[in-house]
C-alpha cells in the first residue's frame, strides 16, 4: 500500500474564484445585464434616477433654513445659485418654513406653553402600549393601560379630574352590574343592564356631582385662591410686558387668560345664586299669573340659562384639574394620532361583535350585521365624515350638541369596526373546524369557547390585517381636513393664508409626506415583525 | 336516558326562554331585534322632531329646482339654470367617468409594476419597491393635492403658448397642450362618409371574433395553430383603413388651437380631472401591484417547469398554465381595490372636481341646506355604485374559479 506514490498527502491551498464567477463582477452581471431587455432596462433605470436625483438633491440639500418669508427665502437661494442659475430661487427648497412652523404642524394651535400634556400623552400611550405589544412584561402594567385612555382624554382637553373619574366609575359600574345580575338573571340581562346602568351614569349623574363637588371646593377656597390668582396673573402681565418690550413672543397668554376667567368666576360665584333666585321667582309670578306661550317658554329658559351659569361658574371656579383646551384648538398629527389610535381601539372589540354576529346562525342578528358592515363599507370615508357635521345633532335629542373632535371620532369608529369585522371574520373562517368542535367537545358554552380557544387564535391570524386596518384609517385621517379640521393638510392651507408664506407648496406637502410615512411605514414593519413571532406553524 | 332529551313535565314556564336551548335563540333574536328597531326609532324620531324645529320637513322636491352653479367638466348637457337632479347626474357620471379611467390606468400600472418588482434586475426591482413603499404609505389626499400641485406650479399657462417667442409648445405634431388649466386633446371629426367606415370597422370585430372561434375549431379537430394575433389584428385594421382611404379619408382630426387668451376646439380635459385620476391610480397601483406579485408568487414553480415538460412556449405557458391560476389569486383582492378607488374618488372635492360629492354632497347641499336628503341620495348612490361593482366582478371571479369536484 505504501508505494502509491501519486497520492497527495497535504492540501493544496485554496485559490480565490475566477473572477467571472464571483464577486462583484459577477453579481453585476447576474443581475444587472443578464440579457438584452435586462441591460437596456438597467440603463434606463440608472438615466432615469440620474435625472430625477439630480432635480430632487440639490432641491433638498441647497435649501435655506433662516429666511422669515418666502421671498425673503427665495432671494437668498437666487443669490446663493448666483446669477446663471436664473435668479429665481426656484432651484431650492425654502425650509424655513418648516423650521418655523414645525410645531404647528405637529399639535395645530395647542396653547404652546402646554405642549408638555400632548407630549406626556404620547409617553403614556406608548408605555401603556408596551404591555400589549410585548408578552414578556410584567402582567400588572395592563392596569395602567386600562386606565390610560381616560389619563389622555384628561390630559389632552384638560378640566375637572372628577369627568375622567366619574367615566371610569361608569365603566366600574357597568361591570359589577353584569357580574351581579348577570349570576342572578342570566347574561342577556347582565349585558343589558351592564349597557343601561354606565349611560344612565354618564348622562344623569356625572355633570351635576361634578358640579356639586366644584362648588364645594370653590366655597372652601373662597379666601385664599382669587388673592393668589390676582398675584399670579400680575406676574404673568408683567412677564408678557417685558417679552413684548424685547420683541419676543408672548409665552402664556392661554394660561394667562384660563386664570383671568377663573378669578372672574371666583367673582361672580357670590351674585349668581340670587340671580338663580329671581329667576325662579319670576317664573312662579308668571305661572301665577297665568303666563303661557311663548313668555312662559322665555321665562323657563332664563331659569335654565342662570343656573347653568352658576353652574359653569362654579366649575370654573372650583376646577381641581388642568386648564380646559377645545376642540377647535386641536390640529396637525396629534389630531391624526388621536382619531386614528381612537378610532382602532373602540373599533376592536365592536369589529368583534359584529364580525362574531356575522358568522352566528341567529338570523335576525346575522342580517342585522351584513347589513350595517356591507353599508358602511359600500359608502367612502368622507360621506361619513359629512354625517358627522353636519347630521349627526339632528340624530340626538333636541338640544345636544357635542364636541366635533368627538361626533368625528364616532363616525370613524363606526367605519373602521365593518372593515375590523371583515379582518376578523377572515381569521374567524381560517380556523379549523376542528377548533370548533374541540371546545364544544370539552363542555364550554359559546362566550367560554369564543373567549378562550377561538378569538385568541382567530386574533394571532388577523393581526396583519389589524395592523393594515390601522395605517389605513392613520392615514385617512387626513380626510377631516374636508369638513375643516386643522389636520396636517388643513394646516398647509392655514400656512398658506399667512402673507409670509403665500404660495409654498412643496416643503409642506413632502415634510408631511415624510412623517406619515416614517409612521406607516415603521408600522407594517413591526407587524411583519409580529407575524413571524406569533408563527407556531412549520 | 330518555329524561334528558323530553322537554320537561309541567307545561311551559318563563324561564325556559332562557334557559331552554329550544328556545333561546328566539328569545335573543327577538330581544335584539326589538332593541334594534327601538333605537332607530328613537334616531328618527329625534331626527324628525330636530327638523320639524327648523322648519325644513323631509322632502325631496328641491331637486327639481334650478341649481345655479356652473359645472365645468361635464359629459352631458348641463347649465345653470337646469335642476340640483341634473347637476348630481352630472357629477354621477364624473364620478363614474374617474372610476373607470382609474381602474383602467392602475390596473395597466400595477400590473406592470408587479410583474417588475419581481425582475431579476436589481436596480429594476429597487426601484419598484421604492414607488410601492412610497405610495402605499402616504395618505391618499396627500398624493392628490400634490399631484394638483404639481400641474398648476409646473406647467405652463396657456398664455405662454402665445406670441413669437413662446416658452412652451404644443406636443405630437401641434395636436396636445398640456397647461397649467388642463389638457387639449384632439377632437375626431366626423364628415359625412366616416358612418361607413365606423360600420366596417364594428364589422371587424365582429369578424375577429369569428375568426377566432374557427380557428379554435380548426385546432381542436386537426391540432394545427394558426398565427392568432396577427392575423386577428390583420382583420381589425386593414379594411377600416381601406375604407378610410377609399372614401377619401372622412375622419379628421380637430386639434385645439390657441385663440385669445386661451385654446379653442379639440377635447379638454380639467387638470382637477387629470390630477385625480393620476393620483389615484399611481396610488391605487401600488396595491395592485403588489396583489399581482403575491398572485404570481403562488404559482407552485412545478407548473410552468411541467408546462416547459410538456412543450409549450414561454408565452403560452404564460397564458394556458400561470395566468389563469394567478387570476384566481388576485381577482378578490382587485375587485376591493377597485372599489376602494371608487371610493376614494369622492375626495375630488379637494381639488375642486366636480363629481358626486362636488355637487350634491357640496354645493347642492350648502345651497339648499338640506343635509338630510343630499346625504342620503350620497350615501345611496355610492353604495349602488359599490354593489354593482363588486357583483360584476364577483360574477366574473365565479367563472376563473377553481372547479374542485
Amino acid at each position: 500500500m505504501s508505494d502509491i506514490g501519486y497520492v497527495r498527502t497535504e492540501m493544496l491551498p485554496e485559490q480565490a474564484p475566477p473572477n467571472a464567477t464571483s464577486g462583484p463582477i459577477k453579481w453585476i452581471q447576474d443581475n444587472l445585464f443578464n440579457g438584452v431587455l435586462n441591460s437596456i432596462l438597467t440603463v434606463l433605470s440608472i438615466v432615469f434616477l440620474y435625472y430625477v436625483l439630480s432635480i430632487v438633491l440639490p432641491w433638498i440639500w441647497n435649501g435655506s433654513w433662516t429666511a422669515g418669508s418666502l421671498k425673503e427665502c427665495r432671494e437668498v437661494i437666487a443669490a446663493a445659485a448666483g446669477d446663471h442659475a436664473g435668479g429665481h430661487g426656484h432651484g431650492a427648497a425654502c425650509w424655513a418654513v418648516i423650521r418655523e412652523r414645525y410645531l404647528q404642524l405637529i399639535y395645530g394651535f395647542y396653547p404652546s406653553e402646554l405642549y408638555w400634556r400632548p407630549n406626556l400623552a404620547f409617553i403614556g400611550m406608548l408605555v401603556a402600549l408596551l404591555p400589549i405589544l410585548f408578552s414578556n412584561l410584567p402582567r400588572k402594567m395592563l392596569w395602567f393601560s386600562a386606565c390610560y385612555p381616560f389619563l389622555a382624554f384628561w390630559l389632552l382637553w384638560g378640566g375637572s379630574i372628577f369627568v375622567p373619574l366619574g367615566i371610569m366609575v361608569g365603566f366600574v359600574l357597568g361591570y359589577a352590574w353584569m357580574q351581579v345580575l348577570g349570576k342572578r338573571f342570566g347574561s342577556i340581562v347582565g349585558v343589558i343592564a351592564a349597557i343601561l346602568a354606565p349611560v344612565l351614569w354618564w348622562g344623569l349623574a356625572v355633570g351635576p356631582i361634578d358640579t356639586a363637588l366644584s362648588g364645594m371646593v370653590a366655597n372652601s377656597r373662597m379666601d385664599t385662591v382669587p388673592a393668589k390668582l390676582e398675584r399670579e396673573i400680575e406676574a404673568m402681565t408683567s412677564i408678557n410686558l417685558q417679552e413684548e418690550e424685547n420683541g419676543l413672543p408672548k409665552t402664556q397668554t392661554f394660561t394667562l387668560d384660563a386664570k383671568k376667567a377663573q378669578l372672574n368666576a371666583f367673582n361672580n360665584l357670590p351674585i349668581l345664586p340670587a340671580k338663580v333666585e329671581a329667576a325662579e321667582a319670576a317664573l312662579s309670578e308668571g305661572v301665577a299669573q297665568g303666563v303661557t306661550g311663548e313668555d312662559l317658554e322665555k321665562l323657563e329658559a332664563a331659569v335654565s340659562n342662570a343656573k347653568n351659569e352658576l353652574a359653569l361658574t362654579k366649575r370654573t371656579a372650583g376646577r381641581i384639574g388642568l386648564i380646559p383646551v377645545e376642540s377647535a384648538k386641536f390640529g396637525g398629527f396629534m389630531l391624526s394620532i388621536i382619531i386614528g389610535v381612537t378610532g382602532i381601539v373602540l373599533s376592536l372589540p365592536l369589529g368583534i361583535l359584529l364580525a362574531l354576529g356575522r358568522q352566528t346562525n341567529l338570523f335576525i342578528v346575522k342580517s342585522l350585521c351584513v347589513g350595517f358592515i356591507e353599508f358602511i363599507r359600500g359608502v367612502p370615508l368622507i360621506t361619513l365624515l359629512f354625517v358627522a357635521s353636519t347630521l349627526l345633532n339632528y340624530f340626538l335629542p333636541p338640544g345636544t350638541t357635542f364636541d366635533i373632535i368627538l361626533r368625528v371620532v364616532i363616525m370613524v369608529t363606526l367605519f373602521a369596526a365593518a372593515y375590523m369585522a371583515e379582518t376578523i371574520r377572515g381569521g374567524l373562517a381560517a380556523l379549523p373546524t376542528g377548533q370548533y368542535e374541540a371546545a364544544d367537545a370539552l363542555g364550554l358554552d359559546y362566550w367560554k369557547a369564543t373567549r378562550l380557544i377561538i378569538m385568541p387564535q382567530a386574533l394571532k391570524i388577523s393581526i396583519p390585517g389589524i395592523v393594515s386596518n390601522f395605517i389605513g384609517l392613520f392615514k385617512d385621517s387626513v380626510l377631516v381636513s374636508i369638513i375643516g379640521l386643522m389636520d396636517p393638510i388643513g394646516l398647509t392651507n392655514n400656512i398658506r393664508a399667512d402673507a409670509n408664506w403665500n404660495g409654498i407648496v412643496w416643503e409642506l406637502y413632502g415634510f408631511i409626506a415624510l412623517l406619515f410615512f416614517i409612521a406607516c411605514f415603521s408600522m407594517s414593519r413591526y407587524s411583519m415583525y409580529l407575524e413571524r413571532k406569533l408563527k407556531t406553524g412549520h | 336516558m330518555s329524561a334528558i332529551t323530553d322537554p320537561p313535565k309541567g307545561g311551559f314556564q318563563f324561564s325556559q326562554l332562557i334557559y331552554d336551548t329550544r328556545y333561546r335563540s328566539m328569545t335573543i333574536q327577538i330581544v335584539a331585534l326589538v332593541l334594534f328597531l327601538l333605537g332607530v326609532f328613537w334616531l328618527l324620531n329625534n331626527a324628525a322632531q330636530n327638523l320639524a324645529a327648523l322648519g325644513k320637513p323631509l322632502g325631496f322636491s328641491f331637486l327639481g329646482e334650478a341649481a345655479g352653479y356652473d359645472i365645468n367638466q361635464k359629459l352631458i348637457e348641463y347649465n345653470n339654470q337646469m335642476s340640483h337632479g341634473r347637476a348630481a347626474l352630472v357629477g354621477v357620471l364624473n364620478t363614474l367617468l374617474v372610476a373607470v379611467l382609474g381602474c383602467f390606468l392602475a390596473t395597466m400600472l400595477g400590473v406592470i409594476i408587479g410583474v417588475l418588482r419581481l425582475s431579476s434586475n436589481w436596480i429594476v426591482a429597487r426601484i419598484m419597491t421604492v414607488y410601492i413603499e412610497a405610495f402605499r404609505n402616504v395618505p391618499v389626499l396627500l398624493w392628490i393635492v400634490l399631484m394638483m400641485a404639481i400641474f398648476i406650479e409646473n406647467l405652463p399657462t396657456p398664455k405662454a403658448f402665445r406670441g413669437d417667442n413662446a416658452t412652451a409648445s404644443m406636443w405630437f405634431w401641434d395636436t396636445v397642450a398640456f397647461t397649467n388649466r388642463g389638457f387639449y386633446l384632439p377632437k375626431p371629426d366626423f364628415l359625412s362618409g366616416s358612418m361607413v367606415v365606423v360600420i366596417v370597422f364594428l364589422l371587424s370585430i365582429v369578424g375577429v371574433f369569428v375568426f377566432r372561434r374557427w380557428s379554435r375549431k380548426r385546432q381542436e379537430a386537426t391540432g394545427e395553430i394558426l398565427p392568432n394575433f396577427w392575423i386577428s389584428l390583420g382583420i381589425l385594421v386593414i379594411p377600416t383603413l381601406l375604407v378610410y382611404f377609399v372614401m377619401g379619408r372622412p375622419i379628421g382630426l380637430e386639434s385645439p388651437e390657441l385663440k385669445g387668451f386661451n385654446f379653442k376646439g379639440g377635447i379638454y380635459m380639467r387638470n382637477s380631472l387629470i390630477a385625480l385620476t393620476l393620483a389615484l391610480a399611481l396610488y391605487t397601483a401600488a396595491f395592485i401591484a403588489e396583489i399581482v406579485r403575491a398572485g404570481i408568487m403562488a404559482i407552485n414553480k412545478g407548473q410552468s417547469e411541467a408546462a416547459f415538460a410538456l412543450g409549450l412556449r414561454p408565452n403560452r405557458t404564460m397564458n394556458l398554465i400561470i395566468l389563469p391560476q394567478a387570476l384566481r389569486v388576485i381577482i378578490p383582492p382587485l375587485i376591493s381595490n377597485y372599489l376602494n378607488l371608487t371610493k376614494n374618488s369622492s375626495l375630488a372635492i379637494a381639488v375642486g372636481y366636480m363629481d358626486i360629492t362636488g355637487t350634491l354632497g357640496g354645493i347642492t347641499l350648502n345651497q339648499t341646506g338640506r343635509e338630510m336628503e343630499c346625504l342620503l341620495i350620497l350615501m345611496a348612490i355610492y353604495l349602488a355604485i359599490s354593489l354593482t361593482i363588486s357583483t360584476i366582478m364577483n360574477w366574473y371571479n365565479e367563472s376563473v374559479k377553481l372547479r374542485e369536484r
